[in-house]
């Protein structure tokens, strides 16, 4: 692997903007670096080299005119294949919509063409962002970097492997119970999951609007704070985007680097977290490992408790099936998307192009959404489900009354092998550190802590703020990254 | 349909609600898995939710207005180069919807 292409955004930031490093050669270095390892890996769904080159150039022409677009700009940023760039396929890896190709940017890619940021390609996803391994995925079954053998996580797997595995600098994902955090931690990379509305959801396809964001995959925390300060802010085209402005948090960080101590912060460990059943022993000491690393940068612990937890899933896969019943309702066969040969009138339009069209587990969720919206059952599965939400979000804004961030694991256990979860609950379940925050609409973020001893893949902490407060887990998460053990993660793929 | 089964939920009655044909197998293998799945969901009967306004969003914003502007954000050609059929490229063409009629 070539010194480019391991490298970080703050670096190459620098270096271009110093002259020693020009986006054409960051960029042909990654798409180098995809051509090595892309046919074991399989993170990517659609590449263009020469698009690709040509953003590049024009990068290159504007700074060579002194009218950079931004600091970011000519840095490579990959998108989850749920995410629109106008010209560009957006499938969300589905039969359904193979061929579709977006009208329009999302609010997030206008954001990153703006301010200069080369567009690397489309990433592989669990179909429409369903699932937890990217194995869910009618397209293609994405490799976890650290072990071949291994998932990426899911939902958002490719983006999390393509960062994971050096072949772009950062990519764009998207959370709705964890498909940023998990693949995050399983592939050994920062993954941030924003407040609620804080970033537009305009231009993701949706899959449950009231817990879908849209987030960034880096190699470090103060990357993963430069590319969210790019994505953030207010979009009125996204009737929950909220009125607040954008913030330089990495600039935060480069001040705060200065004496990166953490004394005074209060850091809640929510003893639900700590008694699931399932969690492996590994994961368990190094999220131990990383207390103890905090408690030397000065943090306090406290113990807090978010008594609703053990309902958070079931809660989760109520809501989450019954607006995705809704949401994709749209793919009927009629304006886009797969239109099937088999039908003979519109209903059979719509039954034959949905059921040939959707993979086995969106059919799955349309189907359980579909029934807790049903009439006769609407009170005692999705009214009675929105209140638990309710009482899901009491307990976090109970628990930061005793402390400024939560401390958690992400998952219970490192990458799983291709298959082992062939039963949907026991994949559900694997999410179980993760769906809450969506729920309760906080922002949280998966940091790389150690690799396990065992398996040598990597396990991630996560750090939760109460909404609005990204600054409180990027600076615990940055202080932490600048005294854990091991400096960097860069998967082992010759 | 199903009257004569134990089982809470009729699968085919919910795909016709989806609008989703299903094969056979796929009707009773989700017969299986979305009874595994609605058992471990209705764990949330535990809890007394008496008096609890139910969330909606994790934002609680509420009539949200921007100006009535007119706009042309997509191109209509581009919306149509998306459609599984069209007539002459400046609609979008469907299947028959009323019966008996010929189709054109």
């Amino acid at each position: 692997m070539s010194m480019i292409s391991g490298m970080t955004i703050r670096e190459a930031v620098e270096a271009l903007a110093s002259g020693s490093l020009s986006s054409s050669a960051l960029c042909s270095a990654y798409l180098e670096r995809i051509q090595a390892v892309e046919p074991r890996v399989k993170a990517l769904l659609a590449i263009n080299p020469e698009s690709v080159m040509a953003q590049a150039q024009a990068s290159d022409v504007r700074r060579a005119a002194g009218q950079p677009l931004s600091p970011f700009d000519g840095i490579p940023v990959t998108l989850k294949d749920n995410i629109c760039s106008s010209g560009e396929q957006c499938s969300c890896a589905s039969k359904i919509l193979q061929g579709f190709t977006s009208p329009y940017d999302a609010f997030v890619v206008g954001k990153l063409k703006s301010a200069g940021c080369v567009l690397m390609g489309r990433a592989n996803m669990d179909e429409f962002a369903m699932g937890s391994s990217c194995e869910n995925s009618a397209c293609q079954k994405t490799a976890n970097p650290w072990n071949l053998k291994c998932v990426p996580g899911g939902s958002s797997g490719g983006s999390a492997a393509s960062v994971a595995a050096c072949e772009t600098m950062a990519a764009l994902g998207s959370d709705t119970g964890g498909s940023i955090r998990q693949p995050a931690a399983f592939c050994g990379v920062v993954g941030l999951k924003p407040t609620y509305g804080r970033v537009s959801r305009n231009g993701l396809v949706a899959f449950a609007s009231s817990l879908d964001q849209i987030g960034p995959f880096t190699r470090t925390v103060w990357d993963s704070a430069a590319l969210f300060s790019l994505i953030a802010g207010f979009d009125e085209k996204d009737s929950t985007s909220l009125p607040q402005d954008s913030f330089d948090f990495a600039g935060d960080l480069t001040s705060f680097e200065k004496n990166p101590r953490l004394d005074g912060m209060k850091i809640g460990l929510p003893k639900e977290y700590f008694e699931v059943e399932g969690m492996d022993d590994g994961v368990k000491q190094v999220v131990m490992d990383s207390i103890a690393q905090f408690k030397s940068l000065g943090a306090e612990f406290v113990d807090v408790s978010l008594p609703h937890t053990k309902y958070a899933m079931a809660c989760y896969y109520i809501i989450a099936t019954a607006e995705a019943s809704a949401n994709l309702a749209r793919f009927d066969g009629i304006r886009y998307g797969y239109r099937s040969p088999n039908a003979t009138d519109i209903n059979s339009t719509y039954e034959k192009s949905r059921g040939e069209g959707f993979g086995p587990e969106v059919l799955r969720r349309i189907m359980l959404g579909t029934y807790v919206l049903s009439s006769g059952y609407y009170d005692a599965y999705y009214l009675r489900a929105q209140k638990v939400r309710t009482l899901l979000r009491q307990d976090f804004t109970d628990a930061f009354k005793q402390c400024d961030i939560l401390l958690t694991p992400v998952t219970p256990a490192v990458a799983f092998e291709f298959g082992a979860k062939a039963d949907p609950l026991q994949m559900y379940l694997s999410d179980v550190f993760t769906t809450a925050l969506n729920l309760s609409g906080n922002c949280g973020i998966s940091v790389p802590a150690a690799l396990e001893p065992a398996s040598g893949l990597p396990v991630g902490i996560q750090l939760i703020a109460p909404p609005m407060e990204e600054q409180r887990i990027f600076r615990a998460g940055h202080a932490f990254e600048l005294a854990r053990p091991q400096k960097t993660f860069l998967a082992p793929l010759s | 349909m199903p009257a004569e089964t134990d089982s809470k939920i009729d699968v085919a009655q919910v795909a016709e609600l989806a609008r989703l044909s299903l094969p056979d197998s796929m009707i009773s293998r989700l017969q299986t898995e979305m009874e595994q799945i609605v058992n471990y969901v209705e764990m949330l009967n535990e809890l007394d939710v008496t008096g609890i306004e139910p969330t909606a969003h994790a934002v609680a914003r509420v009539n949200v207005m921007r100006d009535d502007v007119s706009a042309k954000p997509c191109s209509r050609e581009s919306m149509l180069a998306n459609a599984p059929a069209t007539i002459e490229e400046e609609l979008v063409k469907v299947p028959q919807v009323l019966p008996g009629e010929g189709v054109a």
